[in-house]
């Protein structure tokens, strides 16, 4: 029976303990017309017939194991160390439920104020959460916070339209029951236009750094123009790019989320993936997501702690400001492992081969005819490739050559149309990129 | 202040690396001198340090692999291994979440079949994997509500009802909602005072109501037998019947909360379907709907885009809803919890599901029977999946159900569920779930059985409890007061 180990013995006599003659007399109280109904599922699996039929499902699709792969628009394909993994596969870890026993949970509550601590030092802020579900809704949750920080008495959201199209989405699906104002997101503004838009009644702004083209934007000004107003800047940034980049905290914003995934986590077909959240720790009582904080036992021991729980559903209830119970606990771990392993020195030189094999091939491919990259501001590990073809076109004949290309910006932004988002990171070594650019050239 | 193990930025020295990284096979580019930050306060520590430092931390956790976990309301059935192998197949792993539809054939096909076996277990028209987690499933399902009387041009519907025995998600999900809860209470027999609700649905309130939202078993895991009547005035007065199915392991097979008339339910894969609690995520928390909500669901739902020729299998591909309440997180969902779900059932299949319920049901029995004998059992009947003790005693009342919970780790146990739902007087919340055996269960009952004799015996060892844990109780207040939420090496120096 699978992964139920009674006996019949052992079933007869736990049904004599309980005076009944069958299991089946125990749902008596399901109403008789609808108790029993037959499931139309396929028929019982052993375990090595399952295994073969998960491998052939998983071959049955284009991944990164088989191809190279160019495409990033919000996951990534990094280097993940080993060790990585195998913490991740301890049973103690998880399977392990939420630390609420915090006298046998030390191992998860230490590595997530660990995980915190690490996410504090990559965005420059003093306080961070346990992680809310993607970087997606740890916007949305910004969104919340922001008009919490302001009272609700402001009612105006500002969103680059320069943040991942899908974040955008979900902080419209979050927020459709509020009565807000969400702009900002739906034009081709720059930094200095979405400035323009800030006022009295603006609760937050939010861009993405670097933003959703892969470009470093100049917001050395924007913390002053967003203060000034009295509003929240919220600075959405990939934990890579911060390797290198100056921290948004230095920057002045107040709120820092992102995707985690590039730490340590598989791309996974779009999650299990993690969203951070961190803050100036003056909002941190505002904030929705679980916090560990540090404490001492009644030896005097120190230990650690769910803090500031008040604030959370199971207590506070319909006057908590978000229902969110869960953190992406092992994501945070992996997060977690992988930031120590990497640590000071080897996270920066990560962000470095990104860096130097991105403008390796944007350099490259820019000298095509017919291809232009967009150089105009500093990037990262992505850039935009304006292409000859259409780009669904362009990646079917680059897949033929065992390529994954960039992402089609057409299907988000009417006015790149034939654009490409092009992903190098530091698992794509020169010969796939000199490859890429030379089956790029021959389609040119 | 030492603590158990060092942290992580206790240890290490300047200039040790945990990773042998390459050098750049192509020539530099010049990095942006101006742009970069000057400091990245990240710990400094070699490989095996790093191996060591978690695999000790590791050692300080409970799990379930490591012994019974009868923490109520959770489910803390085993983690298939099967399933933990299946998840990290390059082709799953390394799989981008933004590849061409015709080059996820595999996930999309899989998507599409687990779709369609929650739909069939709950007797649902329509599902949606997107959701992150129990609580995404809930918000999803009342936004789904919300947006129906809208279009229905009852807008002013905007009450949900919620008992009193609700899990805290619920009220939490409608007011995040924009909607307001009105809380309705429970009878002696924990079930949905019949009387309140039908105040409530007939009243001046009447076309107000929205809906209710409704654990079945209920949080006591006890089987509502008027849940009929429930529906039905909910249904009468123009409102929607939402189902949290956090407690869908008491109903597999055994009834179809469609099949009830509901009208949206959330599943929790990692409950019911076994796949692992991580030490507090990821869940995953599909979501179901009947034809009248089909259209609302969040998407991107999996459908067949080109059916099946004579050239082979169909074309699978994603569809958004006509009326979708919208996208809730980036990409489609946690896919790594999808394909374990999906394995899980496969290994029970048609004739099999329903043991987990049978199981699961006759093991929480089991518990009841052996320790209603020691115990006040607020509810004597037969329980669901899961059963609330009241863990007090009479004679003792110093003692209470945190510290029977506690002394219970000195035993090598995880507490029940403390102190949920909040009806019962310092309630434990017990859940065995299917894939325990009978020795754990009679050991347990044996621990408990103790516990209640040192409460009369020697009450200080509950009071001071645990004694053998990796640490005692915690200050919490202290926490709060100090507010030490990340290590001090990691902030850059005070001062904005």
């Amino acid at each position: 029976m699978s992964y139920i180990p009674h006996t019949a013995a052992e079933t007869r006599q736990m049904l004599a303990e309980i005076g009944v003659g069958s299991i089946d007399e125990l749902f008596d109280a399901v109403p008789e017309a609808y108790r029993f109904p037959r499931l139309e599922l396929p028929p019982p699996m052993s375990e090595m017939e399952v295994a073969a039929e998960m491998l052939a499902i998983s071959e049955a699709n284009d991944h990164a194991g088989d191809y190279a792969i160019f495409r990033g628009a919000g996951a990534y394909h990094h280097f993940i160390p080993s060790v990585v993994n195998h913490i991740l596969l301890r049973g103690e870890f998880y399977t392990a439920y939420t630390p609420y026993q915090p006298e046998i949970s030390q191992g998860t509550l230490q590595a997530t104020y660990e995980y915190q601590s690490m996410m504090c030092a990559l965005t420059g802020m003093d306080a961070a959460n346990a992680s809310h579900y993607d970087g997606a809704t740890s916007l949305a949750e910004a969104v919340t916070v922001a008009l919490e920080v302001t009272r609700h008495k402001r009612r105006k959201i500002i969103l680059s339209h320069a943040i991942h199209p899908q974040y955008r989405e979900v902080v419209r699906t979050y927020h459709q029951g509020r009565d807000i104002r969400i702009i900002g997101d739906r034009g081709r503004g720059d930094v200095i236009e979405l400035v323009e838009m800030l006022d009295e009644n603006t609760a937050m702004l939010a861009i993405q750094y670097p933003n959703f083209f892969g470009q470093i934007d100049n917001i050395a000004v924007l913390a002053d123009a967003v203060h000034e107003v009295g509003a929240l800047l919220v600075i959405v940034a990939n934990p890579m790019a911060l390797s290198l980049f100056r921290s948004p905290g230095e920057l002045g914003a107040d709120i820092v989320v992102g995707e985690g995934q590039p730490m340590g986590v598989p791309l996974s077909y779009g999650g299990p993936y993690l969203g951070y959240f961190a803050i100036r720790q003056k909002y941190v009582r505002k904030i929705a997501g679980r916090i560990i904080g540090e404490t001492l036992d009644a030896d005097g021991k120190r230990a650690f702690v769910m803090t500031l729980r008040p604030r959370e559903q199971d207590i506070k209830r319909e006057r908590a400001t978000s229902n969110i119970c869960t953190n992406q606990g092992l994501m945070a771990l992996s997060a977690s492992v992988y930031m120590a392993l990497m640590g000071k020195n080897g996270l920066r030189r990560v962000g470095e081969l990104n860096y130097h094999k991105a403008h390796y091939a944007a350099d490259r491919i820019d000298r095509l005819d017919g291809y232009a990259v967009n150089t105009g501001k500093t990037f990262f590990n992505e850039f935009v490739l304006s292409c000859p073809r259409p780009v669904a076109e362009t990646n079917r004949a680059l897949l033929e050559e065992g390529i994954i290309g960039g992402y089609d910006l057409g299907q988000n932004y009417f006015h790149l149309e034939d654009h490409m988002l092009v992903c190098v990171t530091e698992t794509n070594s020169k010969d796939e990129i000199d490859r890429l650019v030379e089956v790029l050239g021959g389609l040119g | 202040m030492d603590g158990l193990q060092p942290l992580i930025y206790d240890i290490g020295a300047p200039g040790r690396v945990g990773v042998n990284l390459p050098e750049p096979d192509v020539p530099e580019a010049e990095l942006p001198t101006e742009l970069l930050r000057d400091d990245l306060p990240l710990p400094e520590v070699g490989e095996l340090q790093v191996v060591r430092h978690f695999v000790k931390l590791s050692h300080l956790n409970y799990s379930i692999d490591k012994g019974f976990y009868p923490l109520g309301s959770c489910t803390m059935k085993y983690n298939p291994k099967l399933n933990e192998d299946a998840a990290r197949l390059p082709g799953f792993a390394q799989l981008h979440p933004l590849i061409e539809e015709t080059g996820a054939q595999g996930a999309l096909y899989l998507m599409y079949e687990l779709q369609r076996w929650l739909g069939e277990i709950s007797g649902f028209e329509a599902v949606s994997l997107t959701p992150a987690a129990g609580a995404q499933g809930e918000f999803a399902g009342i936004l789904m509500i919300r947006n129906y009387h809208l279009d229905q041009g009852e807008g002013q519907r905007d009450i949900i009802l919620v008992p009193n025995s609700a899990h805290g998600t619920n009220p939490a999900t409608v007011t995040m909602a924009g909607m307001r809860v009105r809380e309705l209470p429970s009878n002696d027999q924990g079930n949905v005072d019949l009387d309140s609700l039908r105040a409530a649905c007939q009243g001046e309130l009447r076309d107000q109501i929205a809906g209710m939202m409704i654990t079945v078993p209920s949080t006591l895991g006890l089987f509502e037998s008027t849940i009929h009547d429930v529906i039905d005035i909910v249904h009468e007065a123009g409102g929607l019947m939402y189902m949290d199915g956090a407690n869908m392991n008491a109903l597999m097979a055994v009834v179809k909360p469609g099949e009830l008339d509901f009208d949206v339910m959330h599943y929790n894969l990692h409950k019911t379907f076994s796949t692992p609690h991580g030490g507090g995520g990821p869940g995953s928390g599909a979501v179901g709907v009947n034809a009248k909500l089909k259209d609302y669901l969040p998407g991107p739902i999996v459908d067949i885009i080109e059916e099946e020729d004579e050239s082979g299998a169909p074309l699978y591909g994603y569809v958004m809803p006509g009326k979708s309440i919208g996208r809730i997180k980036a990409f489609q969902g946690n896919f790594g919890m999808h394909l374990r779900a999906y394995a899980y059932i496969r290994v029970y299949g048609d004739t099999g599901i329903r043991d987990v319920t049978r199981y699961a049901v006759l093991n929480a029995n089991y518990l009841r029977a052996k320790l209603m004998q020691t115990y006040k059992l607020p509810y004597p009947r037969y329980c669901g999946h899961e059963f609330v003790l009241e863990g007090h005693f009479d004679e003792v009342e110093e003692v209470h159900a945190l510290d029977i919970s506690k002394r219970l780790m000195d035993y090598g146990f995880h507490p029940p569920t403390n102190y949920f739902p909040l009806i019962v007087p310092e309630a434990l919340l017990i859940e065995p779930t299917e894939t325990e055996v009978k020795e754990d269960l009679d050991a347990f009952v044996e621990a408990m059985e103790s516990i209640a004799e040192e409460a009369r015996t020697d009450p200080e060892l509950l009071l001071n409890a645990p004694h053998s844990a990796p640490v005692r109780r915690l200050d919490e207040v202290r926490a709060v007061k100090e507010l030490i939420l990340c290590c001090a090496a990691a902030v850059p120096a005070a001062g904005d």
